[in-house]
């Protein structure tokens, strides 16, 4: 399993998402945003961060990256990418991804745990976590109320697209940003384009909290 | 030519810093303004002297990077 993780100018999260994947057994490296080359990974992932300072909207400038080319070129092929959070904004901007992220309702930045409710796991993202558990996975962003109009969101849920909503410890939804129908995470149609805002690499020792992370990262590896 | 880019959230699209701006409004004693919608204004130095060249240029840097269609709209104005 060989794993490519992008860093863009602003990245932040390259090295905790490097450092996650390795933990769980795969081979992974870093690829400069001005490359061409994605060194035929298995995987790509787009950490989190503030790619370009976040100037314009997040994720807008990124997406015009030379990698970004290869990185829409490896999806349309059927390649297994992922974002996270940053990586998530990136890939909505980039048009990989259905719908748009807006400011938190609240206006602050978020940064804390949170329960997630796995929603649908027929992916090789969440294959290894069952419908309705319940996980709790740090997150940290200022724009992470997600937005999509009636029709993308009715084809979300009629195509299995809805990996994760925001919920309590018990399951009851619980929103902390006002997205849509409290959705922290989706997928595209064909399910090998992955998107979240929680950062499940920051879950993967129960010193740092938990460890609810580890069954999201290991997913990508069977 | 100066050529400005006004860019708003969406109608419907819940508009938070709008929202905030609002409240310290009323807070402020502003009783007659019912509503506050944030947005941004790009102005584009565009080298021509043809106006519909200039709004043209405009649109398409617009379409394609200054605002997210999905969840943004945009108004062109010629300073």
């Amino acid at each position: 399993m060989k794993v490519t993780v992008i860093v863009f100018p602003g990245t932040n999260c390259d090295r905790d998402t490097k450092w996650a994947f390795e933990r769980t057994g795969a081979k992974a490296e870093f690829v400069w945003h001005n490359e061409h080359n994605l060194k035929n990974p298995d995987l790509v992932v787009l950490p989190g961060g503030f790619s370009y300072g976040d100037y314009l909207r997040s994720g807008a400038i990124a997406r015009f990256s030379p990698i970004m080319q290869e990185v829409k070129e490896f999806a349309k092929k059927g390649g297994y990418v992922l974002g996270i959070c940053n990586g998530f904004q990136i890939l909505l901007e980039s048009g990989l991804l259905p719908g748009g992220m807006t400011r938190n309702e609240n206006l602050h930045f978020i940064s804390k745990f949170h329960h997630l409710k796995v929603i649908n796991n027929n992916n090789k993202f969440l294959q290894k976590l069952n419908p309705g558990e319940i996980i709790n996975i740090p997150i940290a962003h200022a724009e992470g109320n997600y937005k999509a109009d009636k029709d993308t969101l009715k084809e979300l849920y009629d195509n299995s697209q809805v990996l994760l909503k925001y919920c309590d410890a018990n399951g009851n939804e619980l929103n902390p940003n006002g997205s849509v129908d409290s959705i922290a995470g989706i997928c595209n149609k064909n399910k090998n384009v992955f998107g979240l805002m929680p950062h499940p690499e920051r879950a993967m020792q129960n010193i740092l909290g938990g460890e609810d992370g580890i069954k999201m990262i290991e997913g990508f590896l069977k | 030519m100066t050529v400005a880019v006004n860019v708003h959230l969406k109608k419907g699209v819940l508009d938070p810093q709008g929202k905030a701006v609002h409240h310290a409004l009323e807070t402020l004693g502003f009783k007659d303004i019912s509503n506050v919608r944030v947005g941004k204004q790009i102005l584009l130095e565009i080298d021509t002297e043809n106006k519909e060249k200039a709004v043209e240029e405009a649109k398409k840097a617009a379409g394609e990077l200054l605002a997210n269609p999905v969840i943004e709209n945009f108004e062109i104005e010629v300073k």
